[in-house]
């Protein structure tokens, strides 16, 4: 039986051995919740039977009804700012209870790997972030409901297309050409971070109102239980569960519209016209139109957005439950562009055998349906012609204007930028995803050995993404596109399916030794995990047979004219792409005293991904804490609540984001356009391919020295952080000695990169009454990145690895990996000023002051990462009324505004080959030719990209009952990407990498809500 | 009891996934192969055989873009002739070009560094197909071919496969000593993802070409008597006159005797010049091989089969501008890039072309001098490379030379050699005080080449009018931008002088002298860092 049979048959008899040991034996207990202070009632307060998953909430009137088993023998009340109650019931049916404030959240229970911890207990650097913190507001991918509320990790959006996902680091990222995102694990289950075809990422696919809590591992001790692919930190999601108790239904929907804030600067056509007048020849001159067009309002447009989502959880007979669904429709900025997602799921949470064995079972799957907008367009309505009108009288291109030339055979110019209308309305590229993640998860307390559990959890992460792209031939954007000039338009598919079976298991043991103060927590596990990724270069039809539209059986061709004609074909049919991972596991918790504590985990993880001699590495780490607070000297200090002190180290390893057969020597056979002829026969090639047999892990050391502190009974509480992560042997592509391999750049283990820095959090309640609540929270982070080694030898005159290209230079990269740099720091030519301070074009200084300009002169200037990066959060919460707002910053992060050096020139305007294009207005500034090839390498293009941006203001009212007790009503108004205060000049200092090149714009977003319990 | 089971049956579904599982590490492509299936069969050597060719035309496995063979460099610049070209015509007075792509003006200003991305790209794009030579000839040893099983003329077959896989290896060779004077020396020997290999000197590499070249010519097919695009005896003999032309910068001793004797070699085996000059740079110039052809060894592009962005692509798209018009190129559109500067057009008497049909300049709209390299008008440009064919179809009632295939790439094979250039070789080796060869005949072959240019005699010279500046001169007007122009005038001391000028040479208008250095490129700082075995060029 291979492995992933097996995976199936385990799954399926679990599911049904779950569905027969259901039977009842509860009872029902209810009550009523109080504020001890003033008796006041006390709505949305926890209640769960102690010992098991699950629970309830108290309703607005303060009372809660929950179903328990028998074993259940006390109740667990909870709620934040109070201190957490537990109420032995014994026969009762009726439980009132009366709560005392506490800020403190030392008992919150934070998920970690292969368990959970009282955070209290932490010996490592873990930050959970629970669903009433989540950022507010029109929010469609996960990720974006924690951006700004944790020191160490930022998520910058990749732009403002319709679930565009974004860019994750957390502590700057390890690796230089590894993966740099970190690993996320959704209930038990870690994902593929690649996405799927036809979806924008991989999280866009998860309903962000699923999502219950985030819990960001970040130190090698809070890591290291996830081995070789811990390096860049854990995102740990867990979604929301079933709660105790009668169905319960939550309704919210939300409208929200999207808006343009700022268009980018560009001449307007009067000042367009001016200019060619004066700087163009006659023809030039002659060339312009007689209209006024401002292309970016042709091309950007109000979009709306609905997300209406249901769900209900309670529990039938035994059986605690969540249903949800959600449907999201979501319009881009970008006209045309358009994404709807329904998405649902099922939690189920049952306990077995006297609750020792507790199931739960997570199916979320999710429908992705998305009509993509041809970007190519920000790009063209930023350069287009304003003096040009949209359409023409003419039919020929859709009637859309374009730039032509008589003498060439498509008749269109070549080289020319084209109508971005056109662009948009030409091309329908649309794509339906689907994916499902699920597992089931059991954990068995031993009956004859209660202090051992077994775990065994089942996942599942499948796939499917499929669409289609037709242009029309008329289309200037694919006019007579084929070789032969005869057929234009495309008529493509495409289909990608993914699967990512997960199989764990582990031991866990527990026991607490009060004859010698200690307790002991221990686990050990093995980790199965296949990811494997099909691409298929057709559609399936229900047999499983490749077909084209009309049932036909279609070539393993791919890209198609639109009648048909074959262009281009790849060589195979399908390709499959797959690699394992294979873990054994471990982790002690020793507690001495409750105020001491260690923490070991081990993990040896197998790759596929390396050769059988360097397959295995293994990722220890060690931990330890000391709960001062806890100590005698400081037991009675009142105003100090909390105080610890956490050391740490681990080291963790990385492979994700390689290829997954770099070990291996193997050909490669060539398409049909590279073909070589002999005599009169054409011949298919085989190539060789470049390999590296020593392939083998990267390892990341890291080093965490922490402090937790709580003040007045935690009204102020919070961390400092200071790390240190070294990467070595990293995975980087570097230069083979010519002529030992067949390719002259490999991936292998050479390198050395540094992270260090510093996070701080600060939360603090500055005023806590009886009607006014004040929530505040504050986070700041300084990293910073050094490579310290890259190449085996050392030559001066080696700069490093050149990265970043831009636009505007075929080829041209403007940033550099070096030794005692950043990565990616700007690789630029020093630009000389004159008097006035206006750069004078192709004036550089000579460094190397050797006579010449030449690439010996380029330096390292500034680098894309911050140095410091900030959130601020506050939350105010007055009777009824709630206010909030999110604030992020950033600081010493550069960009390279490469729509200014490439549209910004002369040359752009009026262009040698024979058509007229705009520019940016910092062409008046300059007034550079764009003549030469080194102005694209200026500096003066390089610019302090540090900003302050309001991520979003709300503001609430919670009107409570609205239709019987336990109903609950509430609105809300909210504003998204309020404003941004930078120095940038471009139109957003925030595009990850530095080099800001027609980033799809963020749209400002204002959002209305309506949320109802009933 | 049932917990009993329950917990029972959960171990052992346990233990037998752990068990079944761990051996799961060894996973395979599914749609790589491995080289014992590739050279399983005689077809198989046939297909790598391919690309050991078809590394000249192509830029990777993926036409025209998209699988780059060479990393680091854009794949569209990586290709092999593109590259050579612009080492050898954009440092000369025979080519400038308009783009600003980073590093590519260092041509003209003769500034470029050992970090300079092309030539980085040409030297590792060469000793790639050094390295598929390597890996090539290893594969069709004795010893392979029996454990394949492979024998009879399938072996035989096979052998000559590893003969002209030397041949191209000693080819890369030489634009190897030409351009960088002492690579990294490897042979099949060279194990893949071994040590750094040692550097060869330039004399030793000389001595390595012309051994291994003499070494195979006995056994190669008689001129033409190979397939289209396979190298024969006349290619090795070809390129043994090239080198030993040039020996004496390259090893500080002269062999003009040896150049004559092996120019003669191809001019004898059957050789004819193709009747129109202007017949040489078309779409269907495969024309020109054949038994009694001009063409002794080409690279072979196909518009729809063999397409890049290199080769006779680019040299049929980037000079085109202006007001030239595409169609008039069998192209869809020109790049904008490619002209001369005016020491070309001065070689001839008349540029129109009306006398000498070499002349193929474009100059409605050009401006002869160049007050800005990077403005394509000026300059003139020129019409040298067509992607049409010799015959002509009706359009519109009006009779115009029938396009290639593909309106993107061209279908022009590049000759590596021709006939006109051994004339020349010749010609000059016996002006250089050669022996064997006769002052008479190399008139004779000097007024063959200029009764094919003329169409007549008219423009014949006497023997008085033979002279190396003669020679050099002729040269220009009879293989501009073949990728001649820097090796000839490093020969005749013209190149980084200040006695010969053009305009921009060193980056000033009126030109100047650069120091002596510069007659060799730099190793690329790249492979000085990844090789410590390598030393670089003084100067750099």
């Amino acid at each position: 039986m291979s492995c992933k049979n097996l995976l199936k048959a385990v799954v399926l008899s679990a599911l049904l051995s779950i569905t027969q040991l259901l039977h009842a034996q509860d009872r029902v207990i209810s009550g009523k919740v109080t504020d001890s202070k003033d008796g006041s009632v006390l709505a949305g307060v926890n209640v769960i039977p102690k010992g098991i998953k699950g629970g309830t909430q108290t309703a607005a009137d303060g009372s809660f009804r929950i179903t328990v088993g028998p074993s259940v023998t006390t109740l667990v009340f909870s709620s934040v700012g109070f201190n957490v109650q537990e109420v032995i019931i014994g026969q009762r049916t009726n439980v009132d209870v009366a709560m005392s404030t506490n800020a403190s959240s030392l008992n919150e229970v934070v998920v970690i790997g292969y368990g959970t911890r009282m955070k209290k207990d932490l010996t490592g650097s873990v930050t959970a972030i629970t669903s009433k913190d989540f950022n507010k507001g029109a929010i469609t991918t996960p990720e974006q409901l924690i951006a700004g509320k944790v020191a160490g990790v930022q998520v910058v959006s990749n732009g403002g297309a319709p679930g565009s996902g974004s860019t994750i680091r957390i502590r700057g990222g390890a690796s230089l050409n590894a993966s740099n995102s970190p690993l996320i694990v959704i209930d038990g289950v870690s994902v593929d971070n690649g996405g799927i075809a036809g979806t924008a990422n991989a999280l866009a696919m998860i309903n962000p109102n699923d999502i219950e809590s985030f819990n960001i591992l970040k130190d090698a001790s809070a890591t290291a239980i996830y081995g070789s692919r811990a390096s860049n930190g854990v995102i740990i999601i867990t979604t929301k569960k079933g709660s105790s108790g009668k169905m319960r239904f939550n309704f919210s929907t939300l409208y929200s519209l999207s808006t343009l804030p700022k268009e980018a600067d560009v001449l307007t056509p009067a000042e367009f016209r001016a200019y060619v007048n004066a700087h163009g020849t006659p023809a030039q001159i002659a060339i312009m139109g007689n209209a006024n067009t401002n292309w970016q309002d042709e091309v950007y447009g109000n979009a709306s957005t609905t997300d209406n989502n249901l769900s209900m959880s309670g529990t039938y007979k035994k059986l605690p439950y969540r249903v949800s669904i959600g449907y999201l429709n979501q319009d881009g900025i970008l006209t045309t562009g358009n994404l709807q997602r329904t998405s649902g799921s099922i939690t189920l949470n049952p306990k077995l055998f006297d609750d020792h064995l507790k199931i739960d079972v997570n199916l979320k799957g999710s429908i992705t349906k998305s009509r993509f907008a041809d970007e190519g367009a920000i790009g063209t309505a930023v350069r287009f012609d304003p003096t040009q009108s949209v359409m023409t009288k003419s039919n020929r291109f859709g009637g859309y204007f374009e730039w032509l030339d008589p003498s060439s055979t498509t008749g269109l110019r070549k080289l020319a930028p084209l109508n971005p209308v056109g662009l948009l309305e030409q091309r329908t590229d649309k794509s339906k995803s689907q994916r499902s993640i699920g597992n089931i998860q059991f954990d068995y307390k031993l009956h004859f050995f209660p202090d051992l559990h077994v775990n065994l959890n089942l996942g599942y992460d499948v796939s499917k993404g499929q669409g289609t792209v037709f242009v029309p031939d008329s289309a200037a954007s694919s006019y007579k596109r084929s070789p032969d000039a005869k057929h234009g338009g495309v008529n493509n598919r495409y289909l990608q399916k993914k699967s990512n079976s997960l199989l764990e298991t582990y031991l866990n043991y527990t026991k607490d030794i009060k004859s010698i103060s200690s307790k002991i927590d221990a686990i050990a596990g093995y980790s199965y995990q296949d990811f494997s990724t099909t691409n298929y270069f057709g559609e399936l039809n229900p047999n499983g047979v490749l077909t084209d539209a009309s049932g036909a059986k279609w070539n393993p061709y791919s890209d198609y004219a639109t009648d048909g004609y074959l262009i281009s074909s790849p060589t195979f049919r399908t390709d499959k792409q797959q690699n394992r991972l294979i873990s054994f596991f471990g982790r002690l918790n020793y507690t001495f005293k409750g105020k001491y504590l260690l923490t070991g985990t081990i993990r040896r993880d197998g790759s596929s991904r390396f050769s059988e001699e360097h397959r295995w590495g293994w990722f220890p780490s060690g931990a330890f804490a000391w709960r001062m607070k806890e100590e005698n000297f400081l037991k009675n200090v009142n105003v100090l609540s909390d105080l610890k002190l956490r050391i740490g180290y681990g080291v963790t390893g990385q492979q994700d984001g390689i290829a997954n057969y770099g070990y291996i020597p193997r050909y490669t056979q060539a398409n049909a356009q590279a073909q070589y002829q002999f005599g009169n026969n054409f011949y298919t090639l085989y190539r060789p391919e470049g390999y590296n047999p020593n392939l083998k892990w990267e390892q990341t050391a890291t080093t965490n020295i922490g402090l937790d502190y709580g003040f007045l009974n935690g009204r102020i509480s919070g961390s400092v952080d200071f790390y240190v992560k070294k990467t070595t042997d990293l995975l980087s592509v570097i230069d083979q000695p010519a002529g030992t391999n067949f390719s002259n750049k490999i991936l292998a283990n050479i390198g050395n990169m540094e992270n260090r820095g510093v996070e701080f959090t600060l939360n603090m309640q500055p005023v806590k009454s009886k009607d006014l609540l004040w929530d505040f929270g504050f986070n700041i982070t300084y990293n910073k990145n050094e490579i310290t080694k890259l190449t085996f030898a050392n030559d001066p005159k080696f700069p490093g690895n050149l990265v970043g290209g831009i636009a505007g230079g075929v080829g041209s990269t403007v940033q550099i990996h070096s030794v005692g740099f950043p990565k990616s720091s700007f690789y630029v030519y020093q630009q000389v000023y004159d008097e006035s301070g206006k750069p004078i074009e192709n004036l550089f200084e000579d460094r190397n002051r050797d006579g010449q300009i030449n690439v010996d002169d380029l330096y390292r200037y500034k680098a894309p990462d911050p140095d410091v990066f900030m959130g601020v959060n506050s939350n105010v919460k007055w009777k009824k009324w709630t206010a909030g707002f999110s604030l992020r910053g950033s600081f010493g992060n550069y960009m390279y505004n490469n729509r200014f050096s490439n549209t910004g020139v002369q040359r752009n305007i009026i262009d040698p080959l024979g058509f007229l294009a705009n520019g940016s207005r910092n062409l008046l500034e300059t007034n550079f030719t764009g003549n030469g090839d080194k102005y694209l390498l200026s500096d003066y293009y390089v610019e302090n990209a540090s900003f302050v941006r309001m991520d979003y203001i709300n503001v609430g009212y919670n009107f409570g009952a609205f239709a019987g007790k336990s109903t609950n009503l509430r609105i809300g108004a909210n504003v998204q990407n309020v404003f941004i205060v930078t120095k940038y000049k471009g139109l957003d200092p925030e595009v990850f990498g530095g080099i800001d090149n027609n980033f799809y714009p963020r749209p400002r977003i204002f959002a209305l809500n309506v949320n109802l319990d009933f | 009891m049932k917990k009993i089971i329950l917990t029972t049956s959960l171990f052992i579904v346990l233990a037998a996934v752990i068990q079944s599982c761990t051996k799961d590490l060894n996973l395979k492509p599914t749609n790589d192969t491995t080289s014992d299936n590739v050279y399983a069969t005689p077809a198989g050597y046939k297909q790598v055989l391919g690309k050991v060719y078809g590394a000249f035309a192509l830029t990777g496995n993926q036409g025209p873009a998209g699988n780059g063979d060479v990393q680091g460099i854009d794949e569209g610049f990586s290709d092999f002739f593109r590259l050579f070209w612009k080492a050898q015509e954009l440092s000369t007075d025979e080519a400038v070009i308009s783009w600003g792509d980073v590093g590519i003006q260092d041509f003209h200003n003769m500034n470029w560094t050992s970090n300079n991305s092309f030539l980085t790209g040409l030297y590792y794009r060469s000793l790639y197909q050094i390295t598929l030579c390597n890996d090539f000839i290893r594969e069709c040893s004795d010893a392979k071919l029996g454990e394949r099983g492979i024998s009879g003329a399938d072996a035989e077959n096979i052998k000559q496969y590893a003969r002209e896989a030397r041949f191209l290896r000693a080819f890369q060779y030489w634009v190897l000593i030409d351009l960088y004077g002492n690579p990294p020396f490897v042979t099949e020997n060279t194990v893949i993802g071994g040590p750094p290999p040692p550097r060869g000197t330039r004399s030793e590499v000389f001595n390595y070409i012309e051994t291994e070249l003499k070494a195979i010519e006995p056994s190669m097919p008689a001129a033409h008597a190979n397939e289209y695009g396979r190298a024969d005896k006349a290619a090795c003999w070809a390129l043994l006159a090239r080198l030993y032309l040039n020996a004496k910068v390259y090893t500080g001793t002269d062999k003009y005797t040896d150049a004559i004797t092996y120019s003669k070699k191809v001019i004898d085996a059957g050789f004819t010049l193709t009747s129109n000059y202007r017949w040489l740079m078309l779409a269907d110039n495969d024309k020109n091989w054949g038994p009694t052809g001009e063409f002794i060894f080409t690279i072979n592009y196909d518009g729809l089969k063999t397409t890049g962005y290199g080769g006779t692509t680019f040299l049929t798209h980037a000079p085109v501008g202006g007001s030239m018009p595409a169609s008039t190129f069998g192209i869809s559109g020109g790049w904008s890039g490619t002209r001369v500067t005016k020491n070309l057009p001065g070689v001839f008497t008349d540029i129109t072309g009306a006398t000498d049909k070499r002349a193929q300049f474009y100059t409605a709209g050009q401006n002869l001098e160049i007050s800005n390299v990077t403005v394509f008008t000026d300059g003139l440009a020129v019409t040298k490379y067509k992607n049409v064919r010799r015959d002509s179809i009706i359009v519109n009632n009006v009779k115009v030379p029938a396009p290639g295939q593909s309106q993107d790439f061209s279908d022009i094979d590049m000759p590596l050699f021709r006939l006109a250039e051994m004339y020349l070789i010749y010609a000059e080796a016996v002006l250089r005080g050669g022996t064997g060869g006769s002052t008479t005949t190399a008139l004779d072959y000097v007024n063959l080449l200029r009764t094919r240019a003329y169409t007549n005699a008219s423009g014949n010279i006497s023997s008085s009018e033979l002279t190396l500046d003669f020679i050099l001169d002729e040269r220009a007007r009879e293989l501009y931008w073949e990728g001649f122009r820097r090796t000839d005038l490093i020969r005749y001391n013209k190149f980084v002088e200040g006695t010969y000028l053009w305009p921009w040479k060193g980056g000033v208008a009126s030109g100047t002298g650069v120091p002596a250095y510069r007659t060799l490129y730099p190793i690329p700082s790249r492979d000085i860092n990844a090789n410590l075995n390598l030393i670089q060029n003084q100067g750099y």
